[in-house]
């Protein structure tokens, strides 16, 4: 039930992108067709389950065993950047047909603020799914950065579908490019605001 | 008064023309998510603007020891010190300034103008134009993001850099998600019919 | 090549570990220099040092940190470090119980409510002065809403109520202590 609590949560109340402000970049960015949305979800899906299990593990098991918290921005980013890099070879090796896919947004990935942020959220941050205050246990932090991920994808991919639209309509010049789609952003996230209250 | 003007220069291209919020779009998540008000917004800006001196500074000086293969992770390693320096010095001296901002300081590391600014400019440039470029770059970033703060906190709760100009509420939707993206389109859209003649002249 | 991003990476950690070492003290400083300034707003004057005579109270399942000031060795106030989960998260506030029972006054440790709504509880205004020296006794520690005499926030009703329960957390303790007090003078410590 608690999962069920935190996918909702993470998807549409506080979704990662319109009310969190992380991953805006490729949000803005890579997100003028569905399927390039849909192609980047499955990669940061992946990246972020993965990644935040590593980093879990070594917040737990190695920087606070040795009293080395401080080192936490820099280890995070190094796995990060680690991950991405392995992944990238192993899907060449593994399914070419799948490094079509995804291959051009790996590199990405790196610098995606969403992926570092949900590595940090999850082991500073106190949340409170289910009524207590508490920090995530191992199973709830990968749940919880595979919602903030898909929350990203939906976000995106609505993105990208409206902006297919806003191709064809005639935008006022000085607004064509980057201030309609943040524009188009703050609409999309006064819809989401609607999602507030659905979860205590 | 030439050399002074040409340094002067790379400052002010930093801040118009190479403005990383209003021109190149870049670090978007800080400049979105900590304006709620004028005072964050500046504080945010100097905290990205003294990583951005600082690592321009440092890469421009170790950049010819350092393989070009290698070159990216080393600045995400000089980046990631730098911003936990910060996040270690923000805590003794404004420890509730460090809770406002929260995650977005640790953040300043994947903050694409820092890693850009590293890779465009600094690689390529002598140490002292490098730091000029940083100062220049994180002056337009401040600048952004107080003006974008400035707005949002006016509209949305009627106050001025904490000030409160009236009793009454203000355009909540201002300080929520939503005025974020709103506010800043239309910043975009002012900045460029400012500056289009400067630049292009 | 490996070697420069070794070399890199060593030099950085270094630094980064001596600047560590330096201001770990200062920032340990700056904590209690904190908790002692929300200490101070919520109990009368004292003049001891509350943060050293702390105890730790578990009410309900939650362990709650209870500094006790005094003034010439009367205890003048008890702060309770309290918390609540509000609307962005969880709430942490400062509560000050006289030893008659009385909320002296509350201060708001650290929250993530929404800018210019349940932040409102931060700054001080309308809202948390209602709470100054608030009998439980004779008012009801509840929102209108829910039935009590508590005045919400305009559009934050879930942080008002955190707000309140949090007082009410520390009420729990205040009464948690007031019992052992009593037990350990029937001659039965316990803590």
């Amino acid at each position: 039930m608690e999962y069920v609590i935190i996918l909702i949560s993470a998807i549409f109340v506080n979704n990662i992108v319109l009310s969190q402000f992380l991953g805006i970049c490729p949000f803005l960015g890579v997100s003028n067709r569905v399927n390039t949305a849909l192609g980047m979800t499955g990669a940061v899906t992946f990246v972020m389950a993965l990644s935040t299990l590593v980093t879990y593990l070594l917040q737990y098991y190695v920087l606070v065993p040795l009293h080395m918290e401080f080192m936490q921005t820099v280890v995070f980013i190094l796995v990060i950047a680690a991950l991405v890099q392995m992944i990238e070879i192993i899907i060449k090796k593994i399914s070419p047909s799948l490094y079509q896919a995804l291959g051009i947004y790996l590199p990405l990935i790196t610098t995606n603020c969403c992926v570092l942020g949900v590595a940090i959220l999850v082991v500073t941050k106190e949340f409170t799914f289910g009524g207590t205050a508490h920090f995530l246990n191992l199973g709830e932090s990968v749940v919880y950065a595979v919602a903030s991920a898909l929350g990203f994808g939906l976000a995106l991919t609505i993105f990208a579908g409206i902006r297919e639209q806003l191709e064809l309509s005639d935008v006022p010049k000085a607004f064509r490019g980057v201030p309609i789609a943040l524009v188009t952003a703050g609409i999309l996230s006064l819809a989401f605001i609607g999602f507030s209250g659905l979860v205590k | 008064m030439d050399r002074f003007n040409n340094k002067l220069g790379i400052v002010r291209r930093g801040m118009i023309n190479n403005n990383p919020t209003f021109m190149l779009i870049l670090g978007m998540c800080p400049t979105l998510g900590t304006t709620t008000s004028a005072i964050n917004g500046l504080c945010m800006g100097l905290a990205t603007m003294f990583v951005l001196i600082l690592s321009n500074t440092i890469i421009s000086a170790v950049a010819k020891f350092i393989p070009d293969k290698v070159r990216i992770p080393c600045y995400i390693v000089i980046i990631a010190s730098l911003v936990s320096v910060l996040q270690l010095l923000m805590q003794v001296y404004v420890p509730a300034l460090y809770k406002t901002l929260g995650i977005y300081i640790p953040l300043i590391v994947v903050n694409c103008i820092i890693l850009g600014r590293a890779e465009a400019y600094a690689k390529s440039h002598s140490v002292g134009d490098s730091a000029l470029d940083g100062l220049g770059v994180g002056l337009g970033f401040t600048l952004a993001l107080t003006v974008l703060g400035m707005v949002r906190e006016l509209l949305g709760n009627l106050s001025f850099f904490g000030l409160k100009l009236a009793h009454a509420d203000g355009m909540l939707a201002f300080v929520l998600a939503p005025g974020a993206f709103l506010v800043l389109a239309y910043l975009i859209v002012i900045f460029r019919k400012l500056t289009a003649k400067i630049i292009n002249k | 090549m490996v070697l420069s991003l070794t070399v890199v990476c060593l030099v950085c950690s270094t630094i980064l570990g001596f600047v560590y070492k330096s201001t770990a003290e200062p920032i340990r400083k700056a904590e209690i220099a904190k908790t002692n300034a929300s200490i101070g707003e919520v109990v009368p004057a004292f003049d001891n040092t509350p943060s050293e005579e702390d105890t730790v109270v578990t009410v309900g399942g939650n362990s709650y940190s209870v500094f006790i000031a005094k003034n010439g060795g009367d205890i003048v106030g008890y702060a309770i470090k309290s918390h609540s989960t509000g609307f962005g998260g969880v709430i942490n506030l400062m509560v000050g119980v006289t030893p008659d029972r009385m909320i002296y006054n509350t201060s708001v440790i650290s929250m993530s409510e929404t800018p210019g709504l349940g932040a409102r509880i931060v700054p001080y205004g309308k809202f948390n002065a209602q709470f100054k020296g608030w009998d439980p006794d004779k008012k009801v520690l509840k929102v209108k809403k829910d039935g009590g005499d508590v005045d919400a926030i305009t559009a934050a009703t879930i942080t008002s109520r955190a707000f309140t329960a949090a007082i009410n957390n520390a009420l729990a303790v205040f009464d948690r202590i007031k019992n052992v007090k009593t037990d350990m003078s029937n001659g039965q410590v316990q803590q």
